[in-house]
């Protein structure tokens, strides 16, 4: 067995198994070094995902598991998201007493959204995003005392819940159409033809179980409850990492279905409805964190674009890619701004923020700005690339809507922007510790980062792959 | 080199002021109006470096950015593009002098205002189209908070309005910038390949959109009838120094990016639909002139009559963009004439909006009811607003005479029904502009304006300025015109 070809993720699961092994016998005092161990377990997992960047794009574990870059590029991406969000825990979570298990779910989440990425095989698939999710409900409903937080995490467990098995309906279909759950096979005998009835239905059911991880439309209502209601860092990690691992799992899972199947115009009506959605809902949220989960919804439907075209054009999985990553670090920067502002949440309570807490509004400015589009920031060449492929791979009328969708999209962000700059302040501004003011720093740096050397980034994306 | 430091010079200024919390007002005013004027100087001393006998770019700066998608930073002028330019960085030395009230935020005003003049300038030396695109968008940005801070009324619902109605421009521009990149192979942003190559010939449909969207967005930026909706709010809510920008500088981005894009990349598209665009032309022409002289609010009168203005632009564009007629020399005048009204209407406007910040000052009030009799009260507001009045409706010997004849003589031998409709544009702005004169400054003097203070000598200093390059233009336009024929020609003869 090539047991060397799954290090990353060994290591995150032993390093799991060591947080909950040292939360369980460390004093209430010395609970937070997990969250150094937590770090440590995902530099290590970082560093062996790097090594294999370099390989050739190969199927390992007789070809259940891939080995490519685009799992390597979203390994990497999601290991980031996690990092951050782990920076970002300790001074929230130091009023609870007992909380070393909370980074271990964070890894196990993380290694179930890298399942979902690599996998190359449709129950490996299940087990990936079953993972993923069980992982994640008792991290948003971590507060048990708080009620919206409980109501957060019943409402993301139900719809996990009924989407999951729809999903392994569809895979078990699947398996029954094919003969076999590994995608080599797959593909080969759709291609051949079959039922062309229960391969709809198939279908349908598996895309739908992924649009709840990819928070898109059936199963995006979750999104903005957890934004809204889980620990605040909890929210950073849920509105980046499993949206990541579902888009790859996702443009793995179209890649192999015949002509017949007409999924990009499916897709690209999921695209629409999700970002239409997901912008007209946030327009009128006064709420800043559930205004950021509904943006979140709309950003998973630009990113759709991507799939849609994934057949028709070669460069639309870096495309993918690079607006995934763009739109992690903005996205990140802005909850880190949320949870070092201890979560205020209400838009009054952002009233003149930037008199008091000049740094922290700008990157919230900046974070915002990225998630627009607006040159030259990350978001914009997230964007750009999308548009790009999105009407060379024929489908202008969806960059159009997509365009349209940017400026109302322009409006809530705008609001936010606004209220910061311009109206006078109310109130104190308490801000959360040291290790968040860290990681909202090093959000800022990465998003900057970005942007200035969006060359290396692009040109490393150029390298993105699917194996098989 | 000497545009990079053109914008970049401004830019630094912006981040300088942004980084010491302790500067005064005086101070923070000082350091922005001296970073604004080496910034024209720079200009300057590229307009006296630039050889009419030259190439059509020159100045050219190239370095790499993104290669792998074809962007590189690049910048260089052509006659047309250094024109404006070099007016709008006077414009902003001027707003940047002129007195205002920055509400106690006196550092954040100048910064801003600086961020702006660097992105304008930006805009216009830009010859990589995303370059040029990162460029128009930001200007948004620092207009944005400009007026939302710094305006008056409800500054916070024009900013809005602001910004999302011009976005929705620009983002429809960079659907057309998208499809122009795709044409060509390898797939670039380069200006000149693009000009050189026109990838777009005869290619149907597809051009046709491109051309569509990208007019759609220029013209939401000029503003043409019918998408000039978000223009008159803007203006009035804007403090004087900042509508003088956005009257003056912005409102080119649209029509010289007109020139820029579809005019040189697309031609024999813009040919084709060269008609259509002139009869908008001209109803944006009456339009504006007709909807100023119904209006009883002093700044958003001065708002339309820049709908109009901006009109005689985009026909000049029109007609020289008719590739069909072969009176080359018509064209060529036409396309000279449009960037002599850029120029022209950017200094008269912006003198005339800096007036309307001085009223404001002194008032609060905007309604021309408000006033009257205040020639002897006030001589030297007067006088200034008199001239560039006279100068704006087009009186010989004023800079904007030199542009409108060109306009109107280009148009006469390419489409003589046009130019016979649009004169009578020429007629409403004299009415219009007349009234208003006799309504602020003749008649009785009501009570409540016996306080009413002269200009200072920080005001008379730059409208005497800005009316000193009124009357230079219009009594020897030469200097101009060699710098504006040596493009104009390249562009419309083709060589």
């Amino acid at each position: 067995m090539p047991i060397g070809d799954l290090l990353p993720e060994i290591v995150l699961l032993v390093g799991a198994v060591i947080i909950v092994l040292f939360a369980s016998f460390a004093p209430q005092e010395r609970q937070a070094w997990a969250a150094g161990l937590a770090l440590v377990a995902l530099a290590l997992a970082a560093g062996f995902s790097l090594l294999q960047w370099r390989e050739p794009p190969a199927l390992t574990f007789s070809g259940v598991w891939a080995l490519d870059t685009a799992a390597v590029a979203t390994k990497l991406l999601v290991l980031l998201a996690g990092a951050v969000a782990v920076l970002l825990s300790p001074d929230w979570m130091r009023s609870d007493r007992r909380h070393g298990e909370y980074y271990a779910l964070c890894l196990f989440t993380l290694l179930g959204v890298i399942m979902m990425a690599s996998a190359h095989d449709s129950m490996e698939l299940v087990v990936g995003i079953l993972l993923s999710s069980t992982a994640s409900y008792p991290l948003v409903a971590y507060h048990r005392g708080f009620k919206p937080a409980l109501e957060a995490g019943m409402k993301y467990f139900l719809i996990g819940a009924l989407t999951n098995s729809l999903l392994v309906v569809g895979v078990v279909l699947l398996f029954g159409l094919v003969g076999d759950t590994d995608y080599t096979r797959t593909a080969q005998v759709l291609a051949t033809g079959g039922d062309p009835l229960a391969l709809s239905v198939a279908v349908a059911c598996i895309v739908l179980g992924l649009t709840f991880k990819l928070a898109a439309f059936p199963g995006h209502a979750w999104m903005p409850d957890v934004a809204q209601g889980a620990p605040a860092p909890v929210a950073a990690l849920l509105t980046v990492a499993p949206k990541v691992g579902a888009a790859v799992a996702l443009a793995r899972f179209v890649s192999l279905l015949p002509e017949s199947q007409v999924w990009p115009i499916i897709v690209a009506l999921i695209a629409v409805v999700t970002m239409t959605l997901g912008n007209l809902a946030a327009l009128q949220q006064t709420d800043v964190r559930r205004l950021l989960g509904w943006s979140s919804v709309s950003q998973s439907g630009y990113a759709l674009m991507a799939v849609v075209v994934i057949g028709a054009e070669p460069q639309a999985l870096s495309a993918l890619l690079a607006f995934l990553a763009a739109y992690a670090l903005a996205n990140l920067a802005a909850f880190a701004v949320v949870t070092h502002l201890r979560g205020r949440t209400a838009l009054e309570d952002y009233h003149g923020l930037g008199r008091t807490q000049p740094i922290a509004a700008a990157i919230l400015i900046l974070a915002l700005l990225s998630l627009v589009g607006i040159p030259p920031l990350v978001g914009f060449f997230g964007k750009f690339l999308l548009f790009k492929v999105t009407i060379a791979g024929g489908y202008g009328w969806l960059a159009v809507i997509a365009a349209i969708n940017t400026v109302l999209s322009l409006f809530y962000y705008l609001r936010v922007i606004a209220v910061t700059m311009f109206k006078p302040l109310e109130g104190e501004v308490h801000v959360l510790g040291r290790w968040s003011w860290l990681a909202l720093l090093v959000s800022a740096v990465l998003l900057l980062a970005a942007s200035l050397g969006a060359e290396g980034g692009l040109g490393l994306m150029e390298a993105i792959r699917l194996a098989g | 080199m000497i545009l990079t430091v053109a914008w970049i010079v401004p830019l630094v200024g912006a981040v300088a002021l942004a980084a010491f919390p302790r500067w005064s007002e005086a101070r923070a005013r000082q350091w922005a109006a001296a970073m604004a004027a080496l910034s024209l100087l720079a200009l300057v001393v590229a307009w006296l470096g630039f050889d009419p006998a030259g190439p059509l770019f020159q100045h050219v700066d190239e370095l790499r950015w993104v290669p792998s998608i074809g962007v590189a930073y690049r910048v260089g002028v052509d006659g047309i593009a250094l024109a404006v330019a070099t007016m709008s960085a006077l414009v902003f030395v001027a707003a940047i002098v002129y007195p205002v009230d920055t509400l106690g935020q006196p550092r954040q005003y100048y910064a801003w205002m600086l961020f702006l003049q660097a992105m304008s300038l930006g805009v216009f030396l830009a010859l990589d189209l995303l370059l040029f695109y990162v460029f128009f968008d930001l200007t948004l940005v620092g207009m944005f908070f400009l007026i939302g801070r710094w305006g008056h009324g409800t500054p916070q619902v024009s900013a809005l309005k602001f910004f999302l109605y011009t976005f929705a421009g620009s983002l429809l521009l960079l659907l057309a910038i998208i499809g122009l990149y795709l044409s060509i192979e390898p797939h670039s942003f380069d200006m000149r390949v693009l000009i050189e190559r026109q990838p777009l010939a005869g290619t149907g449909l597809y051009a046709g959109l491109v051309f569509l969207a990208l007019m759609l967005g220029f013209a939401i930026k000029t503003p043409l009838v019918p998408l000039h909706t978000w223009l008159s709010q803007a203006h009035v809510d804007a403090p004087g120094p900042a509508s003088a920008i956005l009257a003056g500088v912005l409102l080119k981005m649209g029509t010289y990016g007109m020139i820029r894009l579809p005019f040189a990349m697309m031609q024999e598209t813009f040919a084709e639909y060269s008609l259509v665009v002139g009869i908008v032309a001209l109803v944006a022409i009456l339009y504006g002139a007709l909807v100023a002289l119904g209006q009883s609010n002093l700044k958003r009168r001065i708002a339309y009559t820049s709908i109009n203005h901006m009109g005689y632009t985009v026909l000049g564009i029109a007609v020289a963009a008719a590739m069909f007629s072969d009176n080359l020399a018509a064209r060529q005048l036409a396309l000279t004439g449009a960037t002599v009204e850029m120029v022209a209407h950017g200094l008269i406007t912006g003198a005339l909006f800096l007036i309307c910040g001085s009223f404001w000052q002194r008032t609060g009030e905007y309604e021309l009811d408000h006033y009257g009799g205040l020639a002897h009260q006030a001589p030297l507001l007067t006088g200034f607003t008199v001239l560039a009045a006279f100068a704006s409706l087009g009186m010989p010997g004023l800079a904007g005479f030199v542009a409108e004849f060109q306009v109107f003589a280009g148009t006469f031998a390419v489409y003589p029904w046009l130019a016979v409709l649009g004169v009578l544009g020429i007629l409403i702005t004299a009415a219009l502009f007349l009234d208003m004169l006799r309504r602020l400054f003749f008649g009785r003097l009501p009570l409540h304006l016996g306080q009413f203070a002269e200009l200072k000598r920080a005001e008379w200093g730059v409208l005497g300025v800005l009316s000193l390059g009124i009357l230079v233009i219009g009594v020897y336009p030469r200097f101009l015109l060699t710098l504006i024929e040596a493009s104009s020609v390249l562009l419309v003869g083709g060589r």
